[in-house]
């Protein structure tokens, strides 16, 4: 039976719309940690580490998500690990995350300028010391805004997995769309909640550069 | 449980693969091309003294970096239909890759042409050039090597995206791992070998462009 496109289904996008937010929490997370460590490796001065970091970040920027995420679905069950969508989806983004996590974070750390680190050695600092009270909490504040910038192309590639069957807001769309017959209103009602969520981290990050950038 | 790796099965079907990589080619060629023609009159508009013309920039420019392609592709793809525009797989793909990149492209058009100085035009015209002489000899060159490095990486970026096309049934490279999946029944090693296909394409792409830096910009700085 065709029925219309209602006040129902409306709410049944926002709740869908909590599975996006949530794989993009998970990405986050699990990208965030993986991110800390390629960036680590990436500045580290020890040769062959950078290779491996700059080898890791040139595979996931150089290929497309929705082949990351195929490869993930198909592969996880050949080497004996049952796997949902969501277990593929979240691995796939959160390796995903940690590749540009990753270069956004030592961009942050080699925009410190050489001089802090020795000034930092010439009153006499450990390594750790300047990295940890001289270095870093620069570091961390210009990394800010572009990490919160990139939470939008994050929120926005969870759309991705709706094709490997993992019920987001995407996906939530498309069978609203086969129930009701009509995908221009369901689609645009999509779009509509993706803006909210992704203007509104658009506008943080923005407003977040204009005030951690002031005193530089 | 142990599973054999076969990709031998795979060399069969080369042909279809180097097809798909000469489609995907094709779309980011003229997704790029489109993509920036429509970038072109949005950045024009976003810096005009017009105010409701530079509303209407911003708006555009927002909606679209701020949905997911993928729903922007259903809604042409699915929606249009329904007010009477009916379009192929493949024409929706580009209408939508175009429009999506038209955003992208704006923001970094724009950039280009408030990168130059103010500055320079002045020293153009006093000079004695024409504002036309000024902008094809003094402005252009500079405003083009400053968004190269953007637009080359956008370009990669739009190869990658194409695969995203693949789900209304667009036939580009990802669309072609489907067909070979669905003869072969070995999606593991079929959309690894697609994936891997990307990396050589982006890896590629990046030297040529870095290539075509050097040769431009870098070995003859000056004009």
């Amino acid at each position: 039976m065709i029925r219309e496109f209602g006040g129902t289904d409306i709410v049944y996008l926002i709740e869908a719309a909590r599975w996006t937010l949530l794989l993009a929490l998970t990405a986050t997370v699990g990208g965030g940690l993986l991110g800390i460590v390629v960036a680590v490796l990436r500045v580290i001065p020890f040769k062959p580490l950078n290779w491996l970091a700059i080898a890791w970040i040139n595979l996931i920027q150089g290929t497309p998500l929705l082949g990351q995420l195929f490869v993930f679905f198909f592969g996880l069950p050949l080497v004996g690990l049952s796997v949902d969508a969501w277990t593929a989806a979240a691995l796939s983004l959160s390796i995903y995350a940690s590749a540009f996590f990753g270069e956004i974070w030592r961009g942050s750390l080699q925009s410190v300028s050489q001089r802090q680190w020795e000034a930092g050695a010439a009153l006499g600092l450990t390594y750790a010391q300047r990295l940890g009270h001289v270095v870093l909490p620069q570091a961390i504040r210009i990394s800010v805004a572009p990490t919160v910038g990139f939470l939008v192309q994050l929120v926005k590639n969870t759309s991705l997995t709706a094709l490997i069957g993992f019920v987001e807001l995407t996906r939530a769309s498309q069978i609203i769309s086969g129930a009701t017959f009509a995908p221009l209103p369901v689609y645009l009602t999509a779009a509509a909640i993706y803006f909210v969520i992704c203007f509104s981290l658009s506008q943080l990050a923005r407003m977040l550069e204009r005030r951690l950038h002031v005193a530089r | 449980m142990s599973y054999n790796f076969k990709f031998d099965v795979l060399l069969r079907y080369i042909p279809e693969i180097v097809q798909g990589v000469l489609l995907t080619l094709q779309f980011s060629v003229v997704t790029m091309l489109c993509g920036l023609a429509i970038g072109l009159i949005v950045a024009m508009a976003s810096i005009s003294p017009l105010m409701p013309l530079r509303a209407c920039a911003r708006v555009y420019v927002e909606a679209l970096r701020n949905t997911p392609l993928l729903v922007q592709l259903f809604i042409v793809f699915f929606g249009l239909p329904s007010i009477g525009i009916k379009l192929g797989a493949n024409t929706a793909a580009l209408i939508a890759l175009s429009i999506n990149m038209g955003a992208y492209g704006a923001e970094i058009l724009r950039a280009g042409f408030q990168s130059v100085r103010q500055s320079q035009v002045e020293a153009g015209r006093s000079l004695g050039l024409t504002a036309g002489q000024t902008f094809r000899h003094v402005v252009l060159f500079q405003a083009i090597k400053t968004i190269y490095p953007a637009l080359a990486s956008q370009f990669v970026l739009i190869m990658l995206t194409t695969s995203v096309v693949s789900s209304i049934g667009a036939t580009e490279l990802f669309h072609q791992a489907a067909f070979i999946d669905s003869r072969t029944y070995r999606s593991f090693e079929t959309y690894t070998l697609i994936t891997v296909s990307y990396l050589v394409l982006t890896l590629g792409f990046r030297a040529f462009f870095a290539g075509v830096y050097w040769m431009v910009f870098v070995r003859r700085p000056r004009r």
